[in-house]
Formats: C-alpha cells, sequence, structure tokens
C-alpha cells in the first residue's frame, strides 16, 4: 500500500469505525460500509481528493441472507493515483440508501441504471425513474430470479434445441 | 467485356419506343429507390461504408439519403430494434407513402440476432412487413448492395395494382396498419 | 455560486426579459433523428433558437448486455462486448480479455502484449475518424466523411488479416491472440503508416484552421473541468474540458508504459477542443503503432494457459490432455477462481471498465461494464443550455456518443 492510501486508510477507520477494510489478492481495497454512513465516507473521500466516481452499481445475491442487495462504488484519486471500492450491504426488506448525487453529478444516471435493475431505492434522488427498460415494467430484471428470455413468447419452437 | 443492358420490349420507331406502362414505371422506381436509413446500431456503421465510396450505394440510384419518411421509398432498418423503439418504427412506416419497401438489414433486425433478451423485439416482421431480409452480424457491404438489389427486383416487377389488392390490404391488417 | 447555478440563472433571466415573442416551443429531437447519431431523444423546450432546458430519454436500444452475460461462458462473452462501443470493438475485447487474465492471474508474453497494443490503436484511430468526420458532417463539410471512411475501410482490412471480420471483431483470446501476424498484416500496416498521414493531414488541414468551421465549433457545448470531473467524463471529452487523464498512462495494462506518447489537452472542453483533442490523438495512437511495429519482440504470440486457451488442432488429434482441454474449454467448464476484479482500459471514449463477480462457476456471476458514454451522456444537458440548437446537434456529434454504449 502506498503511504497515502494507508493514510487515508488509517482516517477512514478512525472517523467511522464500523467500516472495515478488505485488502484482496488482486491489490484492490475494498470497505464495507453500513448505509447510514456511506454519505459521509464518499464525503471525507470526497475532500481528500478523491474526486472521481468511476461508477456505482449493485449485485444481487440472493444466497446470503439478510444481504441480498450490495451497491458497490468504485471511487479514484486522480492526483495520488489511489482507487477504493466501497461496498455496501442491503437486505431485500429495505433496500433505501442514501444518494449521492449532491457529491457527484455524474452518479445521477449511475443510480437510476442500479434502480431499473435491481429496484434499489436511492434516498434524496432527484429523478428516480427508469431508464433503459420500458417505462411500465414492472419488475427489476437484472435480480436472478428472473429469467433473460421474454417469458411471453408463443413462437419459440426449443424441441430440438439443447439448452 | 461490356454487357449493356436490354431494352424492354415494346415497338420501336424514329424518335418514340413504346412499351407498357408497367415496364416503364417499374424500370423508374427500381431505379430511383430513395432510402430512409434507419440505423440503429452496428448494422448502421456498415451501412454508412457501404454508402460511401468504397461500396458506393447511390450508383443504384440511392443518391439522397431523405431522412423523412414522406420523401422515402424504401426504409432500411439496420440494427437492433428494442421494445421501446418498436411503436416509433412503426409510425415511421406510417408516415411513408406508398408504394414503400422495406429492407431489414442484420441479423438483429430480422430476428432479435444473438440478442434473446426481454427487451429485444425478436424481429421487426412483428410490428412492419418486411420485403427482404439481410443475415449477417453485421453483413458485409456486398451483401447489403444485393438486398438492395432483390429490392429493385422487386419494385421493378412489380404490378401497379398491387397496392390497392385485398390480400396487400388484409396483410396490413394483420399488422394494425390502416 | 456553483457553475450550475449560474448558468440556471442566466436561462432564467434570459427566458423572462428577451423573449421575443414570449412562446416556449417544445421541440422533440428524436428518437429517429438524422442529425442525432444514435437513437436517443431529447425533448427540448426552446424559444425561438436557443434552447432552455432538455430532457433526455434512452434505452431505445437496450440489448440486456449484463444479463445476457450471466448466461454465457468467458469465451463467449468476447461477441457481446464487441457490440457495445461498436467504431472500436477491438478495444473492447482485449479489456475482457485482460479483466478476465487479471482474475486468473496469468501474465502476458511481451508479443502478445505489442500486438494488442497495436490493434487497440488501429481502433482507437477508427473510432475517431468516425467521429470528427461526423463533425465535419454536421457542419456542412460531407467530403470530409466520404475521404475518411476510406481510410477506415483500410483499416477494415488490416482487421480482416487477423481476425477475419471488418466491424465486430472478436478478436484475440483469453490468452493473447489465436494466429501471429502474417506477411500480408505487415505489408497492410506498413502501407498504411506511410500513407494515411498525407490522407488525413488533408482532412486537417480543411477543418482545423478552417474560419467558418472555427466559427462555428468554438464556445459550442462547452464544460469546465470542474463539471466535467462531477459527471464521472473520461477520454477525449474530459481532456478536453483541461484534464489528463488517460488510463494508459495511470494505470498501464499491456505494456504501455514502454510507448513513448503524449497526451493532448485541451482548455475550454467545447467542441473544437474535442475536435482537435481527437486529432492530435490520431496522431499519437500512429506513433504508437510505428514504435511498436520497430520494436515487436520475438515470442510465443499466446500465454502458456492450456485450461484457459485452446490447444493447436494438430495436437487434439494427437495428445489426450490436448483433447481434453479443448473439450473443457469449448463447454466453458474452465477452473476460473472464485474473486471479484475491476479493471480498466482506455476506450475510444474513455475508461472502459469491468466489474466482474465470479463464483467459480462456467459463467460470470456479475459483469457490470462502465461504460464512458452512459455516464458523461447525462451532462449534455448542462452543455446545451442557453446555446442554439444547430450548436446542440454539434455537441451532441463531438460528444461522440455511441448508441450501443450507452444504452447496453
Amino acid at each position: 500500500m502506498s503511504d497515502f492510501a494507508s493514510n487515508i486508510n488509517e482516517s477512514i477507520l478512525q472517523n467511522f469505525p464500523n467500516v472495515t477494510h478488505v485488502l484482496d489478492n488482486y491489490g484492490d481495497h475494498n470497505y464495507f460500509i453500513d448505509k447510514v454512513d456511506i454519505h459521509g465516507v464518499v464525503e471525507f473521500l470526497k475532500n481528500e481528493g478523491f474526486i472521481y466516481l468511476t461508477d456505482l452499481t449493485g449485485s444481487h445475491y440472493p444466497d446470503k441472507e439478510n444481504t441480498e442487495f450490495q451497491v458497490v462504488y468504485h471511487i479514484h484519486n486522480l492526483v495520488q493515483n489511489v482507487r477504493f471500492r466501497l461496498k455496501v450491504d442491503l437486505s431485500q426488506n429495505d433496500t433505501h440508501i442514501p444518494t449521492v448525487t449532491d457529491l457527484f453529478a455524474g452518479a445521477n444516471w449511475m443510480e437510476r441504471e442500479t434502480f431499473d435493475f435491481f429496484g434499489i431505492i436511492f434516498d434524496g434522488h432527484p429523478n428516480l425513474t427508469r431508464i433503459l427498460n420500458v417505462e411500465d415494467m414492472d419488475y427489476h430484471p437484472m435480480k436472478k430470479e428472473y429469467a433473460l428470455e421474454d417469458e411471453t413468447r408463443t413462437d419459440k419452437d426449443d424441441t430440438f434445441f439443447g439448452r | 467485356m461490356v454487357k449493356v443492358v436490354e431494352a424492354p420490349a415494346g415497338i420501336e420507331g424514329q424518335g418514340f419506343f413504346a412499351t407498357s406502362f408497367d415496364t416503364v414505371i417499374g424500370m423508374a422506381r427500381a431505379n430511383s429507390l430513395w432510402p430512409l436509413p434507419f440505423a440503429t446500431s452496428c448494422c448502421g456503421i456498415e451501412f454508412m461504408a457501404t454508402m460511401g465510396a468504397n461500396y458506393d450505394l447511390a450508383r443504384f440510384g440511392s443518391e439522397r439519403m431523405s431522412f423523412s419518411p414522406r420523401q422515402s421509398d424504401l426504409l432500411i432498418v439496420a440494427g437492433t430494434i428494442s421494445k421501446k423503439l418498436g411503436p416509433v418504427l412503426k409510425q415511421v412506416y406510417d408516415q411513408m407513402a406508398e408504394p414503400k419497401w422495406v429492407l431489414s438489414v442484420g441479423a438483429c433486425a430480422s430476428s432479435g440476432g444473438i440478442f434473446d433478451t426481454y427487451s429485444v423485439l425478436q424481429g421487426i416482421d412483428h410490428v412492419i412487413p418486411v420485403d427482404v431480409y439481410v443475415p449477417g452480424c453485421p453483413p458485409r457491404p456486398e451483401q447489403i448492395i444485393e438486398g438492395i438489389l432483390k429490392i429493385q427486383e422487386l419494385a421493378r416487377n412489380e404490378s401497379l395494382r398491387r397496392r390497392d389488392s385485398p390480400e396487400y390490404r388484409k396483410m396490413l391488417e394483420s399488422y394494425n396498419i390502416q | 455560486m456553483s457553475d450550475l447555478d449560474l448558468q440556471n440563472k442566466k436561462v432564467a433571466a434570459f427566458a423572462s426579459t428577451e423573449t421575443i415573442d414570449g412562446e416556449i416551443a417544445t421541440l422533440n429531437l428524436g428518437p429517429t433523428h438524422p442529425a442525432t447519431h444514435g437513437i436517443f431523444q431529447n425533448v427540448l423546450k426552446v424559444d425561438g433558437e436557443r434552447i432552455l432546458s432538455a430532457e433526455q430519454t434512452v434505452g431505445y436500444i437496450h440489448r440486456a448486455f449484463e444479463k445476457l452475460a450471466e448466461r454465457r461462458p468467458y469465451n463467449q462473452i468476447t461477441p457481446i462486448t464487441d457490440r457495445l462501443n461498436y467504431c472500436s470493438s477491438p478495444i473492447n475485447n482485449m479489456g475482457w480479455h485482460m479483466t478476465v487474465e487479471k482474475l486468473i492471474g496469468a501474465e502476458m508474453p511481451k508479443r502478445v502484449d505489442y500486438m494488442r497494443v497495436i490493434v487497440m490503436e488501429l481502433a482507437r484511430i477508427a473510432d475517431h475518424l468516425v467521429c470528427n468526420s461526423v463533425i465535419g458532417v454536421d457542419t456542412g463539410a460531407l467530403t470530409g466523411f466520404t475521404y475518411m471512411f476510406q481510410e477506415r475501410e483500410k483499416i477494415y482490412d488490416i482487421y480482416e488479416e487477423i481476425c477475419g471480420a471488418r466491424l465486430t471483431t472478436n478478436v484475440g483470446r483469453i490468452g493473447g491472440f489465436d494466429r501471429d501476424f502474417n506477411k500480408e498484416f505487415i505489408t497492410k500496416l506498413r502501407a498504411f503508416i506511410k500513407e494515411f498521414p498525407k490522407k488525413f493531414d488533408e482532412f486537417g488541414s480543411m477543418l482545423e484552421r478552417n474560419r467558418i468551421f472555427m466559427d462555428r465549433t468554438i464556445g459550442a457545448g462547452p464544460i469546465s473541468a470542474e463539471r466535467a470531473l462531477s459527471y464521472s467524463f473520461a477520454g477525449p471529452n474530459l481532456r478536453a474540458a483541461g484534464v489528463d487523464y488517460d488510463v494508459r498512462v495511470m494505470k498501464p495494462y499491456s505494456s504501455y508504459q514502454d510507448f513513448d506518447f503524449e497526451i493532448p489537452v485541451g482548455n475550454d472542453g467545447d467542441t473544437y477542443d474535442r475536435f482537435i483533442v481527437r486529432q492530435r490523438e490520431i496522431k499519437e495512437s500512429l506513433k504508437i503503432i510505428e514504435q511498436a511495429l520497430e520494436n515487436m519482440p520475438q515470442g510465443a504470440y499466446h500465454a502458456d494457459i492450456p485450461s484457459f486457451y485452446l490447444p493447436p488442432k494438430e495436437e487434439v488429434y494427437s495428445s489426450m490432455e490436448a483433447l481434453i482441454y479443448h473439450f473443457k474449454i469449448i463447454m466453458g467448464e474452465t477452473p476460473i477462481p472464485q474473486g471479484e476484479v475491476y479493471h480498466s482500459v482506455e476506450g475510444g471514449n474513455g475508461e472502459l471498465g469491468y466489474y466482474l463477480v465470479s463464483d467459480g462457476g462456467r459463467t460470470p456471476y456479475r459483469l457490470h461494464f462502465r461504460r464512458p458514454c452512459f455516464i458523461y451522456y447525462q451532462a449534455y444537458p448542462e452543455m446545451i443550455t442557453g446555446s442554439m440548437l444547430s450548436d446542440a446537434i454539434l455537441t451532441m456529434s463531438s460528444m461522440n456518443v455511441i448508441a450501443g454504449e450507452l444504452d447496453a
């Protein structure tokens, strides 16, 4: 770990005691954060020079009890060339998480896409509506229980096709 | 060896050539198809390459790409059509004036292609009637040109009363097109 | 006050004091529109020619790539990565292969790295050629488009030697390439390097210092560096705004640290800067290709990872292990470890990232594409508010929004 990264690491762990840090074997820094702390952590990092939100997405782990959804943030410090991955676990009974659009304007559509695909609700988002799918779709397609294909098709004949 | 195009059957004389309306109008239509490129994705770039100087499409009469449906004859649908875009495609088709032909370029437009997913329309023939399908992902410009040539053949040999016939009207009704 | 507030105030003031007949019209730009190169819709509120606000709708070619990727084994995902930014599809393919190689921990031989660099830089040239000639078309210079597409045909010829396809290339394998560069490839590449600069300079001389072009494009659709960073811009759009962030330099992959090239950076972030940044980047890419060709090391064109890389056909027919490996790789039963990894490459439009979560199965558990077009397109309303309608069209084409990458 570079000096800058280890200093930031210490500051985060000091200021936000509920955060855990894992350095995985690809050399990436992963932080596991509660949803109540996420806005504070992102703001703290932004003030420390992490002014580039590379990516914001979600994942669905239906097998993990109480932490079925996970929101993943990739945040980047361009000057010191340090990247962090922030992860927030959410239960399927309470998929609310505070938004970071007030800190990063680019998070707007990224959060809309995550909502569209997983149904994760970002509190405080200016316009949380579907972005890529049709507006009147009533389910969130990236969840594992839904199939890839269109279930309402009648013209497919899979008799001779081994799937 | 130079291949000269044969003149259609007709009566020739000093300074005039008499033939049937069908033939003349068919020839005129076939050699002046104005396409409307409805280019969505990757096939659109191959279509742009077909329009370019290497595989020139203009020599077949398609010099002017009209982007207004009211002024075009041939709707070239190149690229994936999603369910969100289906009604838009239908509206564009409705706005075109008869006679009109539809060329479906690429696997995605013809049948959904490799995207057998919940959001992709599995072929534009679910919403509009199609005349010629060009398979490929993306098809080479030569294949697109062959598709255009087939449309030209259709246009050349079409009878003038076809668009008023009951079969044609029945087909349009099956697509909910008035 | 922030940039955004200032701009909003300006527009509100304009709308209330300077409207000629006081009527605000709603103009629907798209989704099928000749000037928007791609399928996206903008509902604009205009007063005469001046734009007051824009509301965007995207998703018209949403093809569910991320869900599709959960169904396909790792080798079969390469064709769908092609169709993200289809103007420069080799870069997407290479990025995906490098992500999987990072996950499995495979090191590539130097020759593979150099071969990848050549193919990726050719793709970058192809992508920027499309964007710049389309900016020319939108200002009325249609000839540049025809000439530059001829150059793209030459690049297609070169692609055909390495992978057989023109546009959606599906080039390379996890572990390198399936075949070495043959003599034809080298000949065509050398011919390209020799003849391209002349033709390209002709195109540049037509537009770069052209009074009409400069008047049209300077000041059209500006964005400041702070707003660009807040919107997570990347690639030429960000560099035109003044921030020199290039993934090839910050986190070098595929031996980019061996090459000597510059990163052109603009000032104002308007259309002219984006055009010039792309022009210079084409020159830099050509330099990189020359260097890679000069210094190409000898060696294998693929890594020695038999459980992921198909063995040669002669061995499959004679040796038992090769047959078993071949069978397992084709059926997708490769020993992918569990883990998650994020890898990014510098695509034609910026940082193209792959976030891959693997649970050890034959298909990815979760694959997310960090698509630069999707992320920077959301800044479009801010860039065009207060400008004229024709500037809005020009801004759109200068941002190089590729619909495949926008919707995925």
